[in-house]
């Protein structure tokens, strides 16, 4: 029996067949064959089926990074427009200062972009939190809406290739898994040239090998390849899940 | 008595579908989108979703709905067809919600709503179900939780002989008995019917017989569909 193997899926695909399997995330049972219940890739790990997703819109899922907007503020906390299927909301208590509840809108207001973790996932919303280092108030810098699906690939392998970004470019970039990229710099010119790398990463997403490509744009940008590792790590890195 | 039309114009055996082209994600703003081609009739649906439904009146506490819209572009006809909803684009675009509300499972996306929009870029009659083919293409590609696809055919008959994918010189055949166009949809896995219109006459014989005809062609139908969704390279969403 194979433990492990990748195949993409369309709804209603019978994935495997045989009572011992479990379906697990985007599948479901039916007689003795596991099914489909979504389009991705069918990962069967042990006995346990799934099938992750490849395309679509970004669902939340815990501990997730997300960049979003304040769209509204309530008597207890912020919602946040992130781009999901619902708002999350950011409770009072998760913001790691004093808050006057009378002047909320002096810490947060409206229109302004926040990082946050998604720290509850329920199927009528996402909470929250800020109280975790790297997380905060977005000052200054720029946004970058990628598309959730390219995430992984901007990150790279255990936070590859945004330390690649980092070292070229002298830039903080924050990845956030619902598509939105923030870069900060000391200057608009390193700024943009890491968001002409992100938006190389992003138009070929598809390719193996991606990392060799993006230094040589790099170097065709007139910017050098540091390999020096970055010490200070504000990016929350997480693996293609 | 033979019937009147024993071959068909364009040189198709009676059980034989046009060309089929099916292609997926090539609207890159969309969450999910794909085209769905059979010889003349193209049609291309794009989903949105699930994102918050406003005005809040129309939420639904317990699922999130399917909103389903089909177009025809003016220029999709030999004459114009003038733009804006219609009685014709309101009832299409309502039956082919109702066909795949039966596959798509919204439970665990409460008071939201998932937008599909079909448009009609050239119209040689089987628009609905062309644009059905697109539209469970385009739910998949979206990454919308569906129990299976759903395929779609119009089944037909002019004079006394039963024919599969109707074109619209068939459509409008006089002599004899006439046209009867009969739209169907089947689901992938369990095979079951989740549309079925019938315009003009047919004997129930006969009417079972076309739907195993059809049934016979969404398999083929389903293996382009198939195809599209398991070749996607240019993958973009910007």
């Amino acid at each position: 029996m194979v433990n492990e193997k990748r195949q993409i899926v369309i709804p209603g695909e019978t994935i495997v067949s045989g009572n011992e399997f479990l379906p697990g995330d985007g599948a479901y049972r039916d007689g003795t064959e596991v099914v489909a219940g979504r389009y991705g890739i069918a990962n069967i790990f042990e006995k346990h089926v799934r099938v992750i997703p490849v395309s679509g819109a970004y669902y939340p899922r815990r501990g997730n990074t997300i960049i979003g907007t304040i769209v509204d503020i309530t008597f207890n906390g912020w919602l946040i427009d992130f781009g999901g299927a619902q708002n999350a909301f950011l409770p009072v208590s998760e913001v790691p200062r004093y808050i006057n509840k009378n002047e909320m809108r002096e810490f947060l207001d409206f229109g302004e972009s926040v990082i946050v973790k998604v720290w509850d996932v329920k199927s009528r919303g996402v909470d929250a939190s800020m109280k975790m280092r790297g997380f905060g108030k977005i000052e200054g810098g720029m946004i970058v809406s990628v598309g959730p699906n390219t995430v992984p690939r901007i990150i790279g392998k255990e936070g590859s290739m945004v330390k690649l970004i980092k070292g070229a470019t002298g830039c903080d970039v924050t990845v956030g898994q619902n598509g939105k990229v923030w870069i900060s710099g000391k200057d608009t010119d390193g700024e943009v040239a890491t968001r002409k790398i992100i938006e190389f990463i992003t138009g070929n997403a598809t390719i193996a090998g991606l990392t060799g490509k993006v230094e040589n744009f790099i170097k065709e940008l007139g910017l050098s390849v540091n390999k020096v590792e970055i010490v200070a790590e504000d990016t929350d890195v997480e693996e293609a899940n | 008595m033979a019937s009147l039309y024993e071959k068909r114009f364009d040189g198709r055996a009676v059980g034989e579908v046009r060309p089929m082209i099916a292609k997926v994600g090539i609207v890159p703003s969309a969450d999910g989108s794909a085209s769905f081609e059979t010889g003349g009739t193209k049609a291309i649906a794009v989903v949105r979703g699930p994102r918050t439904l406003h005005p809040q009146h129309m939420q639904n506490a317990q699922t999130g709905i399917l909103r389903v819209s089909y177009g025809m572009m003016p220029f999709s006809v030999w004459d114009r067809i003038r733009p804006g909803p219609s009685r014709r684009s309101e009832e299409i675009g309502k039956v082919c919600e109702w066909a795949l509300d039966s596959v798509v499972d919204l439970s665990g996306f409460p008071n939201t709503v998932v937008d599909v929009f079909i448009q009609i870029p050239k119209a040689d009659a089987g628009t609905r179900v062309a644009g059905l083919n697109a539209a469970a293409m385009a739910l998949a590609h979206a990454g919308i939780p569906m129990k299976e696809m759903i395929t779609a055919i119009a089944v037909g008959k002019a004079d006394k002989t039963l024919l599969v994918d109707v074109d619209k010189a068939e459509e409008d055949f006089h002599d004899g008995e006439g046209a009867t166009d009969i739209p169907l949809a089947i689901t992938s896995r369990g095979k079951e019917i989740s549309l079925l219109q019938l315009d003009g006459k047919i004997s129930p014989a006969e009417l079972s017989e076309a739907i195993e005809m059809g049934k016979k062609a969404c398999d083929d139908i389903l293996k382009v569909q198939m195809d599209a969704l398991k070749n996607v390279t240019g993958e973009n969403n910007e």
